[in-house]
């Protein structure tokens, strides 16, 4: 996945290392939250307006404030 | 010493109507909020055939809200959880009643989802057949058209409005890294080469310092209109702001700004030596969102650079000092001040080490997360309608269309708290007063404003209940006055009005 590498960073040298801990550890592993994306992209096939072009061409607002 | 942040929330939603020949968002919007409150009663339904948009909205006082004060063309209500809800610039618009603290803010920006949400559930019974409304909590329609999602925050006039412009500005620019809604693409010259950024609203910022809202939109908007007594308040209208439908960055963006305005009224900046003044905001603002690496430094007046996550760490430091300093009282008192430097050093921690960590907590990284993974899966360019179709329907008030129902977002807010603010004033302010009285008494009260309530008792004049301390007219101060009170009459002759 591109995108993760490309805005995942090193964690800077602060002076207190609570602050550069590492993820935290509840955190799932790598495919674990791999599976947890495809079954929302799954879903996200199942709800997406069917004629996304044409949502996205009708979307049009008056501007506000 | 600093003043208690009272908070509230404006959110002008996006509204279309498919199947219409020539779709009309004012009378929408309108049919909307009719219908919403019609829903609230069942046993009287409010007739259409009858009315048109242009008439007040007397005929539902029955129901538990009533016209306000400012006469206007447009239907505006006020309901019984004490907040306003109207058509504004052609979009169906939430005020949220004022609130003594982040939580209850976001209780009731939440709460105006809801009234949204059912609302637009509601008005399915009333369009010609064929016809369907839905509405959207975002800030842009993705071809340069913004509408806002505004923040306001009690502040204490004897403070220099210069001290709060220089202070505030840094922490508008920079807190972006964990309020923004994200957006696909940019509508904003010259970003063509934007697939994603953090803001929905940073392409729309033009000026440093002014008073407008719709054109040449300023960072610190100077709109001098505080709704309670203007000798000893301000009212900071912070219009910069996404709206949030995560509840972490709703929190954050409420509770990081309140603490900052507070540490501004005690001069802490001064105090400890800062100024993070940046050489460019309307340019930095840009530069931030447009930033999804985190990784540029922005360039501050005395020429240092720093990165926006490095900006928002120091803040956070002398947040966390000015508490123990202070108490955080003006925010709500330790406990509240605690949260708020907890969650926000565990976003910034997340920032700095992998944003997408945060999937859960931030909505511009929830929905990067879903539509980088989708635009893979697809093996889709970043220009695909499908994902600026996503975009728009990341912020579908209805849940079965919502992609920010579906993203496994962490909740901080209960379901009941949520449903009961829909029609339950907050206790802690002068909305207490408001809701309270709509709910016994909505046949007596003729019109209600942010700052009085008008009461109509038939034969007399009208008698006007001024309420120009936010924070009089709360449970605490009213509670056993109406219980004593049988009737409006006697109310008004309790509090000598």
């Amino acid at each position: 996945m591109a995108e993760r590498e490309q805005i995942k960073k090193q964690a800077p040298s602060r002076s207190e290392p609570e602050q550069v801990e590492e993820v935290p550890a509840g955190s799932k592993r790598g495919e674990e939250l791999k599976a947890e994306l495809d079954d929302l992209l799954d879903e996200i096939d199942e709800v997406l307006e069917d004629n996304a072009e044409e949502f996205v061409k009708s979307y049009v607002q008056k501007g506000g404030q | 010493m600093a003043i208690v942040k009272v908070l509230g929330m404006e959110t002008e939603y996006g509204i279309i109507v498919r199947g219409a020949a020539e779709p009309n968002p004012i009378a929408a919007s309108s049919a909307l909020i009719n219908a919403y409150v019609a829903s609230l009663d069942q046993r009287v339904e409010w007739d259409f055939g009858d009315e048109s948009p242009g008439r007040d909205a007397r005929g539902f006082v029955r129901e538990g809200s009533v016209a306000p004060e400012v006469e206007t063309h447009l239907v505006n209500a006020v309901l019984t959880n004490g907040a306003r809800y109207y058509v504004d610039h052609a979009h169906p618009e939430f005020s949220t009643p004022e609130c003594s603290n982040v939580w209850e803010a976001i209780l009731y920006d939440k709460a105006g989802e809801a009234v949204l949400a059912r609302s637009v559930e509601a008005a399915g019974r009333y369009l010609p057949a064929g016809q369907q409304v839905s509405v959207y909590k975002n800030n842009s329609d993705g071809k340069g058209n913004s509408y806002g999602s505004h923040e306001n925050y009690l502040m204490d006039r004897a403070v220099p409005f210069s001290r709060v412009v220089q202070h505030v500005i840094p922490h508008f620019v920079t807190r972006q890294i964990f309020t923004g809604a994200g957006k696909v693409g940019c509508e904003a010259a010259g970003g063509e080469r934007v697939d994603f950024q953090l803001s929905q609203r940073a392409d729309f910022f033009e000026e440093e310092v002014g008073l407008e809202t719709t054109l040449k939109r300023p960072i610190v908007n100077t709109r001098d209109e505080p709704h309670c007594d203007a000798q000893k308040y301000r009212r900071l209208h912070v219009i910069l702001g996404d709206a949030n439908l995560s509840e972490v960055a709703n929190f954050l963006k409420v509770g990081t700004t309140a603490l900052v305005l507070a540490m501004i009224e005690d001069d802490w900046f001064a105090r400890q030596g800062r100024d993070y003044t940046l050489a460019t905001p309307v340019k930095a603002i840009r530069q931030v969102s447009y930033d999804v690496s985190l990784g540029q430094p922005l360039l501050l007046a005395n020429g240092k650079r720093m990165r926006a996550l490095e900006v928002q760490w120091e803040h956070l430091d002398l947040a966390r000092k000015y508490g123990e300093d202070s108490g955080f009282g003006a925010v709500g008192g330790v406990e509240v001040g605690n949260e708020i430097v907890r969650r926000w050093e565990e976003v910034l921690a997340g920032l700095e080490t992998d944003p997408l960590s945060l999937a859960s907590k931030l909505d511009w990284v929830a929905k990067y997360r879903m539509v980088s993974g989708y635009r893979e899966r697809h093996r889709l360019g970043w220009r695909d309608p499908r994902l600026f179709a996503m975009d728009l329907q990341y912020h579908d008030v209805r849940p079965e269309r919502s992609l920010f129902a579906r993203a496994g977002m962490e909740r901080l807010l209960s379901p009941e708290d949520v449903v009961r603010a829909m029609t339950e004033p907050p206790v802690t302010t002068r909305a207490y007063f408001r809701g309270r009285c709509l709910q016994r008494w909505p046949w007596a009260i003729a019109a209600a404003n942010w700052d009085s309530l008008v009461f109509d008792l038939g034969n007399d004049p009208l008698r006007r209940v001024p309420m120009m301390e936010p924070l009089r007219g709360t449970a605490a101060h009213v509670d056993e006055l109406l219980a004593r009170c049988r009737t409006p009459a006697e109310l008004l002759e309790q509090l000598g009005s």
